[in-house]
């Protein structure tokens, strides 16, 4: 267990090495000089010389990365091309906490809603109102952002005046709601269809009927041996739900006119702003390996049977 | 499996079962569930329209006409005209039409070719190759999957259309640019990275253990070739599966080129997409919350092309899991 959580760890650096070269060499491929863009009406080729010789981007891309990586170890992501003198952190961290928020409020909709759900549906298999769980969760699942989004403005925001139509005010307020619920919508169904698979499993294994037999009262099987080890299986589909983080939310925040990261990455790529690209990159990556890597944990804690050779 | 007297009775022997074949037996398990069978209908209407877009839209999906705009369904525009006068429901049938060309290129280049062929591949070889093309596949899969294909449909698009200008040039042909040949070939490659490794993987676990398979192990030994070996004896093996992915992957597929075109880096106008119908009516002056009070089918028609690709796709691959996967229903 230790080594492979080892190996693990010691794997994750070099992914984000290869992650971040994929997105540098993207960038010299690229058309379109972040430097142009930058200066616009003002372009002339004495000043984008000595702009690049500034920025360091007169120096061969080679140099370029491994200076990079160099500060990247050290956290420091160096300076946005599109923003002058601000550094690519300190233009990335509220956005990433803006992101950060709107993503955990849609998650912890997608849990409270879907986890229930799931096992209700598995503990009421054969009666009707299971094949509908399951057949809403379809629907749920395919309906698009562009439709849950719209519709619920025009149900809460428009009709009813109950919230705002959009923008942002952080996680305690109402202006939340509404995004939060579209990107929750498509979790609840994955979870509960998840949750519903497993308990179903649980409950057909050997040890929930020695339980019964030996005469445990119901509900402490339930909570101690089905809801516990059906959650196992659940845990994945959370820590995938992490790359969700970005992708769930670009059309989320442009319709609602939410200041996240999405919404920026798409501003940098269309200002060749490549360090706030790759740093980009770096951190979905980094979490997404990190985030497994706790799955894979959490499993063995779970279920001291699983153990990684 | 207990095999009873009845079963060995009547099994063989009756005239009715002449097929055994696993994959005849599950489409038939298929055709006997009511909402596969609705999808594939709805599906295949979906194909047919996309395919022959050209009989069936009933006006110039770009002829704007501004003595007509934001009409309400008639029967001269039967979705009504948008802001430009355009007919809503020859864009609709055009749009339809690229999602139909990206979800089958997707298919055969992404799930089919690439992912097939290396899970085959790796399978069976291992070694050094496999290591690579895993470890390729997770510094792929560590990218946010919308990053990465936003990323690679920006900067290859230039690319990818001066290229085509070039083979324009040379060849001489025409028009290969403006037909948008170009947006559906970046759009293809920028989605690639959404269906090939799954599949691999995939395929990669299923040959693995057909590998150590006595039958695989009674081919070798008689020198079966390996091309032949694996196309004719591992491949079949792995069709399951492969038929289950591909059809839920291909929902993914539709909704990510829908979504490309809506920022704007996915098919370009003029040509007519879903994703720009559905941004048209969003960033337009008046914005959503008018649309949806003035004129809701300008955004509801495409919202509800790309639901009815996506979910029919989800449903047969939910009904093909449950006719393949007996098991886990």
């Amino acid at each position: 267990m230790l080594a492979y959580i080892v190996r693990r760890i010691l794997w994750a650096p070099v992914l984000l090495f290869f992650a971040a070269l994929f997105v540098f060499v993207m960038g010299e491929f690229a058309p379109g000089d972040p430097i142009e863009v930058a200066l616009g009406q003002s372009y002339t080729v004495e000043r984008a010389d000595r702009l690049r010789e500034i920025r360091g981007l007169n120096q061969p891309v080679a140099v370029r990365f491994i200076k990079y990586i160099g500060n990247a170890v050290k956290l420091d992501f160096g300076e946005s091309l599109s923003r002058p003198d601000r550094s690519v952190w300190e233009l990335l961290s509220p956005k990433l906490k803006v992101s950060g928020q709107l993503f955990l409020a849609g998650i912890l909709i997608s849990v409270i809603f879907g986890i229930p759900l799931g096992y209700y549906a598995a503990s009421k298999q054969g009666a009707w109102i299971d094949p509908t769980i399951v057949g809403s969760t379809l629907v749920l699942m395919a309906i698009p952002v562009f439709l849950t989004a719209p519709l619920l403005i025009l149900v809460f925001a428009v009709n009813l005046g109950w919230l705002p139509v959009g923008g942002w005010d952080g996680f305690f307020s109402t202006r939340i709601i509404l995004p939060a619920l579209v990107t929750g919508i498509p979790g609840i169904a994955g979870l509960t269809r998840m949750m519903r698979a497993s308990t179903l499993d649980v409950l057909g294994q050997d040890y929930v009927r020695t339980a019964r037999s030996k005469g445990l009262d119901e509900s402490v099987i339930r909570r101690r041996h089905v809801a516990r080890n059906a959650m196992i299986p659940v845990l994945t589909i959370l820590g995938f739900a992490i790359a969700g983080l970005f992708s769930g939310s670009l059309i989320t925040e442009l319709i609602f006119g939410i200041p996240g990261v999405s919404s920026f990455a798409l501003q940098a790529l269309s200002a060749r702003d490549f360090p706030v690209i790759t740093t980009l990159a770096l951190i979905g990556a980094g979490m997404l390996v990190l985030v497994n890597l706790l799955v894979d944990i959490m499993y063995a804690v779970i279920d001291p049977r699983i153990t990684y050779d | 499996m207990v095999t009873t007297t009845a079963d060995i009775e009547t099994g063989p022997q009756s005239p009715r079962e002449r097929s055994h074949s696993p994959l005849r037996v599950a489409m038939g398990r298929l055709l006997r569930k009511k909402i596969a069978v609705g999808a594939m209908v709805v599906l295949f209407i979906l194909y047919m329209t996309g395919i022959f877009a050209p009989l069936i839209a009933t006006h110039d999906p770009n002829k704007t006409d501004l003595r007509a705009t934001q009409q309400g369904p008639s029967s001269n525009h039967l979705f009504g005209t948008d802001r430009a006068g355009r007919d809503l429901f020859s864009r609709a049938v055009y749009g339809i039409r690229t999602t139909v060309i990206i979800t089958v290129v997707g298919l055969i280049t992404g799930s089919l070719f690439l992912g097939v062929t290396l899970g085959l591949l790796t399978g069976y070889f291992g070694g050094i190759f496999d290591a690579f093309v895993m470890r390729v596949g997770e510094l792929v899969s560590a990218f946010p999957d919308i990053l990465l294909i936003i990323l690679l449909a920006a900067t290859l698009r230039p690319r990818i259309v001066d290229f085509v200008r070039n083979i324009e040039d040379w060849t001489g042909i025409d028009g290969l640019v403006a037909s948008g040949a170009a947006d559906f070939f970046v759009i293809s490659v920028a989605l690639l990275p959404l269906s090939w490794f799954g599949m691999m993987r995939l395929v990669r676990g299923q040959v693995l253990t057909l590998r150590t398979m006595p039958y695989v192990e009674a081919a070798n030994a008689i020198g079966v070739s390996t091309p032949r070996l694996m196309f004719t004896h591992l491949l079949p093996n792995t069709l399951a599966p492969i038929i289950v992915s591909a059809s839920s992957g291909l929902g993914a597929v539709a909704g990510s080129e829908v979504i490309l075109s809506f920022i704007g880096i996915g098919v370009q106008p003029p040509h007519p997409s879903i994703g720009r119908m559905i941004a048209d009516v969003t960033f337009q002056g008046g914005g959503l919350v008018s649309v949806l009070r003035n004129h809701p089918e300008q955004l509801l028609t495409p919202i509800l092309i790309v639901f009815a690709f996506i979910l029919c796709w989800n449903l047969l691959g939910d009904a093909l899991n449950d006719v393949f996967n007996p098991r886990t229903r």
